[in-house]
C-alpha cells in the first residue's frame, strides 16, 4: 500500500438483512483515499452512499471485503476497539448537526474530549480553539436552540475537529442549510482541508457543493461509476 | 350548544381511542392513584374497625362507676361497701324479680401466648357476676357452657380464642398457681368483651388476692334515668366516683387510637396524593406532546380550545377514576374483615376486624377524582394553548 | 467526574418532566422517612435497652406488685451487681391521659442503677433535699414549658392519697438528660419512693419491678433464672428478662405496626418504581439519537450504559436525600405534638436505610433502559 494512501477499501461488500431477505447495498467497492484527500461522493438515493460513508466512519462493519485506515484493518476490529479507534481518528459531520440540545455549544465541543485524558481545564481551552477556529467564540455559552442552522453545523464541526482526527467523515453537511450558510460551511471545511491538513470524505446531493471538493466520486446502485484518481 | 357538545364527545372519544397506544403512560396514573387509594382506605378501616368494636358496646342506657380519675377500668378500684351502695341508686332498671341489674366487676390481666407473635402479651380477664348476663344480654354462649359459680372455669369470648394460644375449648391454662378449664366460647355481639376472659369475680379475687372492683355497671331504666342515677351517687359522701354511659366510655376509650389511626392515614394519604398528583401531571404532560400536533390539527381545522381543555380532563378523570376504583376494591379484598389486635386503653389486648366501609370507599375514590383533577388541569390548559403553527411543525 | 455534568445536563432535559419525577420520588422518601421513625418508636425501647441490665416483674401479669423486701433477696443472688425498683403511677395531667412515663424512685439506687439518666450534681441534692421533688426529662420539661421549682399537680388515675384525695403535687427540681434518647426515654418524670409510700391510700410496701444490673452480661440469663427461683413457690413469683426482651415483648403487644407500615412501604414504593421506570424509558426513548451521537463520537458501550445508569441513581439518591431531610424537617417541627409517642428524631439507621432503598430504585428502574441504550446500534439509532 501506498504511504500517502490513508484509507484503502477493497471489494467491501454490505448486505442487510431486510426481513427474510438479503438486500446486498454494496456490491464490491474499491477505493483509494490519499492523505490530505477532500472527496466527495454523490449518487442518486438508495445508491449506497452513506452506508459507504458508516464503513469508512467505524459505525458500521462490511459483509465482506477490506477497509485498511493507514494501515489498521479496520474491518476486523471488535465493537469496542472500534469505537475506541473512532474516537481518535475520525470527526464526524452531519445534515442535522446532531448537537446535544441540554448541552451548551462549548460543552458540545468538549464532549469528545471526555474520552481522553486531558484535565477539566485542557479540555475548556482545546474546546474554545476549536470553537475559535469556527468563528464561534462569542457563541460558547449559547445551547443549540439558540443557534442557527449554520451556526449549529459550525459547532458541530468544532466538536469534529476538537480531538484533532485525520478524517472528517461529513454526510450531507448542508443539505439542511440556505445557499450563504452552506458556502460558509463547505469553506470551512476547504480551510480545514488545505490549512490544518485534515482529508474529508463527504456526501452530498448538491453539486455547487461538490465544486468545492478535490474529487467527485460517483456511487450507483452499490457499485463505483467513476473513480477519476 | 350542541355542536360544541358534539366537539367535546369527538374529541374525547379520539383521545380514549388512543389510550391503548400509551399505554406505559396512562398506567401510571392508573398505579398511582390505586396506590394512593388503597392505602389510605386500608389505614382509615382500621380505624373504623377499632372504632365500632369499642362502639359495639356503647348503649346509652347502661352506665359504668369508677374511682373518680380512673382513666380505665384498669386503674379504677370501688371497694365491696361502694359497690352495695352503688346497687341502692335510683334510676337503675330492675330485672323481673324487682332486683336491680347491677355489675360489679373486676377487670385484670393475665399474660398469654400471643398467637400471631408467640409472646406473652396482655389478655383481659373480667370476674363477673351473675348480674353481667342480665346487664349484657347480647352475651350468648356460642360452644360449650357457662363457668360453674364458685370454681377455676372461664369462658373465653370469640376473638380471644383466636388471638390467644392454648384457649381452645377444653384447654386448660395455667396461670396463678394453679388450672383453670376453658368451658365455654361466647359471643357479645361482636363487642370489645369478646377480646376477654370472663371468670366468676369471686374465684378472680381470691386468685389476685383482692377484696374489691374495678367498676360497677348497671343497666338504666332508660336513657335519660342517667342524671338520676349520676346525681344520687356523685353527691354521696361514702363515694368519690365518676358515672359516664357505656357510650361515652366506650368513646373516650377508642379516642387515642382512633385519632392516632386516623393521623396517619390521612398524613400518610394526602403525602401520597401530592406524589400522585405529580405522577398524574407527568402523565398527562406526556400524553399531550405525543399528541401536540394531533391537537394542532384538531384546532387548525376549527375545532375549539375548550373541547380540547374538557376532553384531556375527561381523560384525566377516567384514569383516575379507574385507579381509584382498583385502590377501593384491593382495598376491600385484602382488608375488610382483616383481624388484628393491639393494646387498648386497658393495657390489654383488643381483636378487631378492618372495616372496608363504602364510606371509606367512596372517600377514597373523591380523593382519586381529584387528583385526576389537579393532575389534568394544567396540562389540559396547556395542551389549550398551545400554539398551532408551532405544533403542526413539531415532530 | 468529569461526566457529572453531561449526566446533570441529560437528566433535565425536559425540566418539568425530571422535576415532577423528582418530586414524587421525594415524597416516597419523605414518607420512607416519617414512617420509619413511627416504626422505630414502636420498637425503640429495644434500642435504649442496656444489655447487663435485667427487669424483674410479676409473673403474673404487669399489674401485679411485688414486695419491697425481695429487693434485698435479689441484691443477695450471686451475680447481681445492684438492685432497684420503680412503679407504674400514670395519672392525667390537665384532664388528659399523661402523655409520659411517671414512675416513683428511690433517687440514689436508680440513677446508680440507670447511668444513661444524667443529673447535674445541684439537681441531684436538690431532689434528695425535696421530699416532693420531681426530676423530668429535658424534651418533656421544654415541651411542658416546666421550669425548676415549678408545682406540677397530677390526678391519680391508680393511687389515691390517704385522705382520698387524687392530686398528687410535685416540686420541679430538675432535669435530666437520656443519653440513649432513641426512643421516649426522656420523656418522663421521677419521683420520690418516700413520698409516695407513705402517702398513697393502699399498697403499701410495693412496687412494680425491679432493675437488676448484673456483674456479667453473658450470665444474665442464669442470674434471671436464679432469681426467678428464689420466688417460685412464693404469692409473688416472678419473671426476670433483659431489659431488650421486655422492651420487645411489650412493643408487640401494639400488634401488626411493623406489618402495617411495611405493607404501606410497599405499595408506595412499587407505584414509584412504576411511575419513574415508565418516566426513564419514555426519556431514554426520546433520547435515543443522542445516545447515537455519543457512541458515534467514540463513547463506549459500557460508558453509555453507566451514563443511563447514573442518570437513574443521580435521580433516585437525590430524591431520597430531600425526601429524607424533608421527613427530618417535619419531625423537627411536629417534634411537640409527636414527642410524647416516642417520636423525636429520624435515626441514621433510618437515612442509612432510605440511601440504599433508593440505591435499589436507581439500580432497578435504570437497569432496563441503560442494557438497551448499551445495545443500541449507532446506525439505526442516527435514523430513529
Amino acid at each position: 500500500m501506498n504511504t500517502a494512501t490513508l484509507v484503502s477499501i477493497r471489494n467491501l461488500v454490505k448486505t442487510y438483512q431486510r426481513g427474510s431477505e438479503k438486500i446486498e447495498v454494496l456490491h464490491g467497492i474499491d477505493l483509494d483515499i490519499p492523505k490530505g484527500d477532500f472527496v466527495c461522493l454523490m449518487g442518486p438515493s438508495g445508491s449506497g452512499k452513506t452506508t459507504l460513508l458508516n464503513l469508512i466512519g467505524g459505525l458500521d462493519s462490511p459483509t465482506g471485503g477490506q477497509i485498511e485506515f493507514d494501515g489498521d484493518r479496520i474491518d476486523q476490529m471488535g465493537s469496542g476497539k472500534l469505537t475506541d479507534w473512532r474516537a481518535h481518528h475520525i470527526g464526524f459531520v452531519f445534515q442535522t448537526y446532531n448537537l446535544l440540545p441540554m448541552l451548551t455549544a462549548q460543552k458540545n465541543v468538549e464532549l469528545p474530549l471526555l474520552l481522553t485524558k486531558l484535565s477539566a481545564s485542557q479540555r475548556r481551552q482545546n474546546a474554545s480553539i476549536a470553537l475559535q477556529l469556527v468563528g464561534l467564540q462569542d457563541r460558547a455559552k449559547h445551547k443549540p436552540s439558540e443557534l442557527s442552522g449554520g451556526q449549529q453545523q459550525r459547532v458541530a464541526i468544532a466538536r469534529a475537529i476538537v480531538s484533532d482526527p485525520r478524517l472528517l467523515v461529513c454526510d450531507e453537511p448542508t443539505g439542511d442549510l440556505d445557499r450563504k450558510s452552506a458556502d460558509e460551511i463547505l469553506s470551512l471545511l476547504t480551510q480545514l482541508n488545505q490549512e490544518h491538513g485534515k482529508s474529508i470524505i463527504m456526501v452530498t446531493h448538491d453539486p455547487k457543493a461538490a465544486e468545492y471538493a478535490k474529487r467527485i466520486v460517483r456511487l450507483d446502485k452499490g457499485t463505483l461509476v467513476r473513480d477519476p484518481a | 350548544m350542541f355542536a360544541w357538545l358534539n366537539q367535546i364527545v369527538q374529541v374525547s372519544w379520539m383521545n380514549l381511542k388512543n389510550i391503548p397506544q400509551r399505554l406505559g403512560t396512562s398506567l401510571v396514573i392508573v398505579v398511582g392513584i390505586a396506590g394512593v387509594v388503597g392505602v389510605l382506605t386500608a389505614i382509615l378501616s382500621m380505624g373504623a374497625g377499632f372504632r365500632a368494636t369499642l362502639g359495639k358496646a356503647g348503649y346509652e342506657d347502661r352506665a359504668i362507676v369508677m374511682r373518680n380519675g380512673a382513666t380505665s377500668e384498669l386503674s379504677s378500684g370501688l371497694s365491696r361497701e361502694q359497690a352495695d351502695v352503688i346497687s341502692g341508686a335510683p334510676g337503675i332498671r330492675r330485672d323481673a324479680t324487682g332486683k336491680p341489674i347491677v355489675a360489679a366487676e373486676l377487670l385484670v390481666i393475665a399474660d398469654l401466648p400471643k398467637a400471631s407473635t408467640g409472646t406473652l402479651a396482655n389478655a383481659a380477664v373480667r370476674g363477673v357476676r351473675p348480674g353481667a348476663f342480665l346487664l349484657r344480654p347480647e352475651v350468648k354462649i356460642a360452644q360449650g357452657r357457662l363457668f360453674t359459680f364458685g370454681t377455676r372455669e372461664v369462658i373465653v369470648g370469640k376473638q380471644a380464642a383466636t388471638q390467644f394460644d392454648g384457649l381452645k375449648l377444653g384447654s386448660r391454662i395455667a396461670f396463678r398457681d394453679s388450672d383453670w378449664t376453658v368451658v365455654g366460647i361466647f359471643e357479645a355481639g361482636g363487642s370489645v368483651n369478646e377480646s376477654e376472659l370472663w371468670a366468676d369475680a369471686e374465684v378472680v379475687q381470691s386468685a389476685y388476692r383482692r377484696n374489691g372492683f374495678q367498676s360497677v355497671s348497671v343497666a338504666l331504666e332508660n336513657a335519660s334515668a342517667l342524671t338520676t342515677f349520676k346525681d344520687a351517687l356523685t353527691t354521696d359522701p361514702r363515694l368519690q366516683v365518676k358515672v359516664s354511659t357505656m357510650k361515652q366510655y366506650f368513646a373516650t376509650q377508642s379516642e387515642m387510637i382512633s385519632k392516632l389511626i386516623n393521623v396517619l392515614g390521612y398524613t400518610v394519604g394526602l403525602i401520597m396524593a401530592i406524589g400522585a398528583v405529580f405522577g398524574a401531571l407527568n402523565t398527562m404532560y406526556a400524553a399531550i406532546s405525543t399528541r401536540s400536533r394531533e391537537i394542532a390539527t384538531l384546532r387548525a381545522i376549527g375545532f375549539g380550545a375548550m373541547p380540547v381543555v374538557i376532553s384531556v380532563l375527561l381523560e384525566a378523570l377516567l384514569l383516575a377514576l379507574i385507579g381509584g376504583a382498583i385502590g377501593a376494591v384491593l382495598a376491600y379484598l385484602l382488608f375488610n374483615g382483616y383481624t388484628a389486635a393491639t393494646l387498648g386503653s386497658n393495657f390489654s389486648q383488643v381483636a378487631f376486624d378492618f372495616r372496608v366501609t363504602p364510606a371509606l370507599m367512596g372517600q377514597g375514590m373523591m380523593l382519586a377524582l381529584a387528583i385526576g383533577l389537579i393532575g389534568g388541569f394544567l396540562p389540559a390548559w396547556h395542551a389549550a394553548r398551545l400554539p398551532v403553527a408551532t405544533a403542526l411543525r413539531a415532530e | 467526574m468529569k461526566y457529572f455534568s453531561l449526566i446533570w445536563a441529560s437528566l433535565f432535559r425536559k425540566k418539568a418532566r425530571t422535576i415532577l419525577t423528582l418530586l414524587s420520588i421525594v415524597v416516597a422518601f419523605m414518607l420512607f422517612g416519617l414512617l420509619q421513625a413511627v416504626n422505630q418508636a414502636f420498637n425503640g425501647g429495644a434500642d435504649a435497652a442496656d444489655a447487663d441490665r435485667m427487669i424483674t416483674n410479676s409473673k403474673y401479669s404487669i399489674i401485679d406488685m411485688l414486695p419491697i423486701s425481695y429487693q434485698a433477696q435479689i441484691a443477695a443472688v450471686p451475680g447481681v451487681k445492684a438492685v432497684a425498683f420503680a412503679s407504674w403511677f400514670g395519672g392525667s395531667y390537665q384532664d388528659k391521659p399523661a402523655r409520659f412515663g411517671v414512675f416513683p424512685v428511690v433517687p440514689d439506687e436508680y440513677l446508680g442503677i440507670a447511668p444513661e439518666l444524667q443529673v447535674s450534681k445541684e439537681t441531684h441534692a436538690a431532689w434528695n433535699a425535696t421530699r416532693t421533688g420531681a426530676v423530668v426529662g429535658e424534651s418533656l420539661a421544654k415541651q411542658m414549658n416546666w421550669k425548676v421549682g415549678d408545682k406540677v399537680p397530677l390526678v391519680a388515675d391508680i393511687w389515691p392519697q390517704k385522705d382520698g384525695s387524687l392530686t398528687w403535687t410535685f416540686d420541679i427540681v430538675g432535669t435530666f438528660h437520656n443519653t440513649k434518647d432513641q426512643a421516649n426515654g426522656d420523656s418522663a418524670l421521677l419521683f420520690r419512693y418516700d413520698y409516695f409510700d407513705e402517702a398513697r391510700q393502699y399498697g403499701k410496701g410495693s412496687i412494680g419491678w425491679f432493675l437488676v444490673k448484673v456483674d456479667d452480661r453473658l450470665r444474665a440469663e442464669s442470674v434471671g433464672k436464679a432469681i426467678d427461683a428464689q420466688f417460685g413457690n412464693s404469692a409473688h413469683a416472678t419473671k426476670t428478662q433483659t431489659e431488650q426482651a421486655f422492651a420487645q415483648g411489650f412493643a408487640k403487644q401494639f400488634g401488626d405496626i411493623a406489618l402495617i407500615v411495611s405493607a404501606i412501604l410497599g405499595s408506595v414504593f412499587f407505584t414509584i418504581l412504576v411511575l419513574t421506570g415508565n418516566t426513564m424509558s419514555q426519556a431514554l426513548r426520546e433520547r435515543i439519537p443522542e445516545l447515537g451521537i455519543l457512541k458515534t463520537l467514540g463513547f463506549s458501550n459500557r460508558a453509555v450504559w453507566w451514563l443511563v445508569l447514573l442518570e437513574s441513581l443521580l435521580l433516585a439518591m437525590l430524591g431520597a436525600a430531600l425526601g429524607l431531610l424533608l421527613a427530618t424537617a417535619a419531625i423537627g417541627a411536629m417534634k411537640d405534638a409527636l414527642s410524647g409517642f416516642g417520636i423525636t428524631r429520624i435515626g441514621w439507621s433510618v437515612i442509612a436505610e432510605g440511601l440504599v432503598f433508593a440505591f435499589l430504585l436507581g439500580v432497578l428502574v435504570g437497569l432496563a433502559p441503560a442494557l438497551k441504550a448499551m445495545r443500541l446500534k449507532i446506525v439505526d439509532a442516527l435514523n430513529a
